[in-house]
């Protein structure tokens, strides 16, 4: 049976990130209002604008039924935006995020679109040498909470990429490249093949 | 290999016949991948004019995902007359600070300089408009010298893929900007799509005679053929006044909408703001687009396109 994975399709890169998951074999469905969360294994939130991501959400009730999903055991991967949409908290105070995942993140981390950036960083779980990462308006986590590991960071030791039992968050953008790794640790993080971190 | 100014980029066939990811020096800034990479995750949103502080946070409230900064909307620049030119500095500063969302601002056609001016006030999108008056009847601007993305406007694939060539990380129909009247946009998107599912048929021995008659550039009409589709994003622009006319460029195919005049020339702008990123986003749910549709008080009054004396057409504006 191939996994059931959605991708929350309200704004961004949907597209990619289905693109890439059904390369992998999943069955991808593309999410933009809540009873559609219904019989998923996974969720991926991509990348885009994070406030366009959370008023479009926060106007269907999609906060309360996204933590629903994660309390059912539902696994959920934030790629930039999304990962800024998961945290518990945000440096700047004007967006609230939907309290996934136990994080503090700051957005914009790293300044407006002409300091992006792609650089090579070793990620945890993942073999083969380093994972090609784009920063895009990136956001970074500045706290982690109880339970949360951080699986990559930048050489100056910045966190950018984090797991907690079956949710996984990236400042960066793995379906903008043509390495699936990323993608692949998600399903099998989805599947419960890991060992908790 | 070119190396521009700022020491990124390269040429589009160093891009093009090359993967854009297998470039990777380390922590490469301002490269072709950041560029076109911002504007995919415009994707499925609506972009703004607004011509203040206050509006730029209206837009945002409503979900925009970017804003474009202007001292006057299209239609105030038709009704003014006279040369339209990049904006005040401050003004553009101004909107960088009242928000958290990219800020896009335009430049006059082949004004290189005015998006040099944009670049180092920290803009993160141009926009080399039609809707300014052009700075030069010939050329456009070398978007490669530059580490901050452009977006062009386009009638036909060729003039599309001539300013990917050029360097541009996302492409939008000129549509005929500042009029309410959706039909040029349509006609221009519908241009743009029809043409890649040509080329997607013709054998390959046609292509370079299809890039000689298209003027395009020949490598990225091979692309074109062989991915179906465009290299960038693909937006929607001019027109567009109502969440039917952003539904209706979404399901024809286009990656996102601009809205120029549409919006703060209505009634009840922060309303008809949010209804149109709504409606972009649940394009293909007939009843959310007319729940949206209720109650949005006047849209921009609008002129018919085809009344425009061709003198007055933006979208002949561009070469």
């Amino acid at each position: 049976m191939p996994l059931n994975i959605g991708v929350l399709a309200l704004q961004g890169d949907f597209q990619e990130h289905r693109a890439v998951l059904e390369k992998l074999g999943a069955h991808v469905t593309e999410v933009r209002l809540p009873h559609q969360l219904e019989g998923l294994d996974g969720l991926v939130i991509p990348g885009g604008e994070s406030t366009s991501i959370v008023k479009l959400a926060n106007r269907y009730d999609f906060p309360d039924a996204l933590r629903r999903f994660v309390d059912e055991g539902g696994a959920v991967w934030g790629t930039c935006a999304g990962m800024i949409v998961m945290a518990s908290k945000l440096v700047e105070p004007e967006l609230e995020p939907f309290s996934l995942m136990d994080i503090t993140v700051s957005r914009n981390s790293f300044g407006r679109q002409v300091d992006s950036f792609e650089t090579d960083i070793p990620m945890d779980g993942i073999e083969g040498g380093p994972v090609h990462a784009v920063f895009i308006r990136a956001p970074s986590v500045q706290e982690q909470g109880e339970g949360v590991e951080c699986i990559a960071k930048l050489d100056d030791g910045t966190p950018v990429a984090v797991r907690s039992g079956k949710l996984m968050a990236t400042a960066f953008h793995p379906e903008l490249t043509p390495d699936t790794r990323v993608h692949e640790l998600f399903l099998r993080l989805t599947a419960g093949e890991l060992s908790p971190a | 290999m070119a190396t521009s100014t700022n020491g990124t980029a390269n040429t589009y066939i160093d891009r093009v016949r090359e993967p854009r990811w297998l470039n990777s020096e380390d922590a490469e800034v301002g490269s072709y991948a950041v560029k076109s990479g911002l504007a995919q995750m415009l994707k499925g949103g609506v972009i703004m004019d607004v011509v203040n502080d206050e509006q730029a946070k209206i837009a945002e409230d409503a979900g925009a995902v970017a804003v474009m900064a202007l001292e006057r909307v299209p239609a105030d620049i038709r009704a003014d007359g006279g040369v339209a030119r990049m904006s005040d500095p401050n003004m553009i500063e101004a909107i960088l600070k009242a928000t958290t969302i990219p800020v896009m601002a335009k430049s006059r056609i082949g004004h290189f300089v005015e998006a040099q001016v944009l670049q180092a006030l920290g803009v993160d999108f141009c926009d080399e408009s039609e809707v300014l008056t052009p700075a030069d009847h010939e050329f456009h601007s070398d978007k490669w010298a530059f580490k901050m993305p452009f977006v062009c406007g386009c009638t036909n694939l060729g003039e599309a893929l001539r300013r990917i060539g050029e360097g541009a990380s996302m492409i939008r129909t000129k549509g005929e900007a500042g009029t309410g009247d959706v039909v040029e946009a349509v006609t221009h998107a519908r241009t743009v799509l029809g043409e890649i599912r040509r080329l997607q048929q013709l054998p390959e021995m046609e292509l370079m005679t299809a890039a000689k008659n298209l003027g395009a550039p020949y490598d990225l009409v091979l692309w074109v053929h062989k991915n179906g589709r465009l290299p960038v994003v693909n937006f929607a622009a001019g027109g567009i006044a109502t969440p039917a006319d952003a539904a209706l460029m979404m399901q024809i195919g286009v990656d996102g909408v601009f809205v120029g005049s549409g919006i703060f020339k209505s009634g009840n702008p922060a309303q008809r703001a949010d209804a149109i990123v709504q409606a972009t986003t649940h394009f293909d749910n007939p009843d959310i687009v007319a729940n949206v549709s209720r109650d949005l008080g006047e849209a921009m009054v609008g002129i018919s396109s085809s009344e425009l004396p061709e003198s007055e057409q933006l979208a002949k504006r561009g070469w």
